[in-house]
């Protein structure tokens, strides 16, 4: 059975305490080589919550009504990553025809999210914790919009960054990593509100 | 490029390692990094999908249309992460429990695409796995420091026994998050300071 979480807590949980990025480490790679740039952050976390949205519904029916009553579940790694593949290439599509500002600003970052770990993340969680349908889409928003944040925060530091004297060898990924670190310490504060594991 | 194999094995331990040089794949890991024998295990079993995912690769190099490498590619990935699972559940179910959805996101693990994408597209299938399992080893040492300092420090012990006298005191940030961001900052930071002097003595 699904475990007794009212939506909204998991909601605001995946945002600040039990943040996708700073507390499960997913979506590491694309986040320390875009963070750089303000403006491509914030194109990769609208793309990251809107595809994380509609791949962990499409995932949650699939392994409900396919997977889970043909016994199938060790397949799951490969269908989820299917659906996430087809889903970021419809999408890629779709808005090709429908808006094509939007997809000059979105367009370069959909296949890089194909391998974000943090959606496939998302639908692993989903599956572990089992997780009803409302608690999925709850829970898959909150994340795409924790780490929209957490991106966004870490561009504003890093133009801060570049003024600063930073010793050569600690220049480029390690300083980057260690200002995430104390964001993440940051967003440590907030479980006293929340928590969910 | 490199050809012979003790020049790929140096490549990837230590000139081009995967973690503090090319800061790949360190979503799935680093979160195992609280406990030494998880990170053993996880690790081992990135060795093994990223070696045996190069032989496939390179074996099917000629096969696979060029545009749809890329899902071929995941696909093999995922094939041999399934196997991995299976055998963790069957073998170690404790560990298989405790890495949780870990271990499925090997799949995700840039280090494996990459891997498949630079070496064995354009190499033979023997030195594809020696260099698969190279760059898993090059990955294993930095992750083990990583998680040796983490259990140590957090919980006082090394592969679940107790090193430090009772009295200590537990650091909790060591089993939080953050701690593995700092350390993993400060290795490359160590690295790349090192690596930048043999430059300065080479010139």
């Amino acid at each position: 059975m699904s475990p007794d979480i009212n939506p909204l807590v998991l909601f605001f949980a995946s945002i600040f305490t039990s943040n996708i990025l700073l507390a499960n480490f997913l979506g590491m790679c694309s986040f320390i080589s875009i963070s750089k740039d303000m403006k491509s952050s914030n194109g990769l976390g609208l793309a990251v919550t809107v595809v994380l949205v509609l791949t962990s519904m499409l995932n949650w029916v699939i392994l409900k009504y396919i997977l889970i009553p043909l016994d199938l579940l060790y397949l799951r790694y490969i269908i989820f990553i299917i659906v996430i593949a087809a889903t970021v290439q419809v999408l890629e599509m779709v808005i090709d025809r429908v808006s094509p500002a939007l997809y000059m600003a979105l367009g370069i970052f959909l296949p890089l999210i194909t391998v974000n770990c943090a959606i496939l993340g998302v639908a692993l969680f989903m599956q572990i914790r089992n997780y009803s349908f409302i608690q999925t889409v709850f829970f898959a928003a909150g994340s795409g919009l924790g780490w929209w944040l957490a991106i966004l925060a870490l561009s504003a530091i890093q133009k801060k960054l570049l003024k600063a004297p930073v010793p050569a060898g600690l220049k480029g990924p390690g300083i980057t990593l260690i200002t995430i670190g104390f964001m993440a310490m940051a967003f440590i504060g907030f479980s006293g509100m929340l928590s969910v594991q | 490029m490199a050809d012979s194999p003790s020049k790929i094995l140096k490549e990837n331990i230590w000139y081009s390692n995967p973690v503090f040089i090319q800061i790949l794949g360190i979503c799935s890991t680093l979160a195992v990094t609280n406990n030494l024998i998880n990170t053993v295990i996880m690790t081992v079993g990135l060795m093994f999908v990223t070696g045996f995912t190069n032989v496939t690769v390179s074996l099917l190099k000629n096969l696979i249309p060029r545009k749809v490498r890329m899902i071929v590619q995941t696909l093999i990935i995922a094939f041999y992460v399934i196997i991995v699972d299976i055998l963790l559940r069957a073998y170690l179910p404790d560990v298989s429990k405790a890495l949780g959805p870990y271990v499925g996101l090997i799949i995700t693990n840039c280090i494996i695409m990459g891997r498949a994408e630079a070496f064995a597209q354009s190499n033979g299938p023997l030195l594809s796995f020696w260099d698969g399992i190279t760059s898993g080893l090059g990955y294993m040492w930095v992750l083990m420091i990583i998680a040796f300092v983490r259990e140590l420090l957090g919980f006082g012990t090394l592969f679940g026994m107790s090193v430090l006298p009772e009295g200590f005191t537990h650091w909790t940030i060591m089993v939080m998050a953050p701690s593995a961001f700092f350390l993993l900052g400060t290795f490359i930071w160590i690295s790349k300071t090192i690596m930048l002097k043999n430059e300065g003595g080479r010139k």
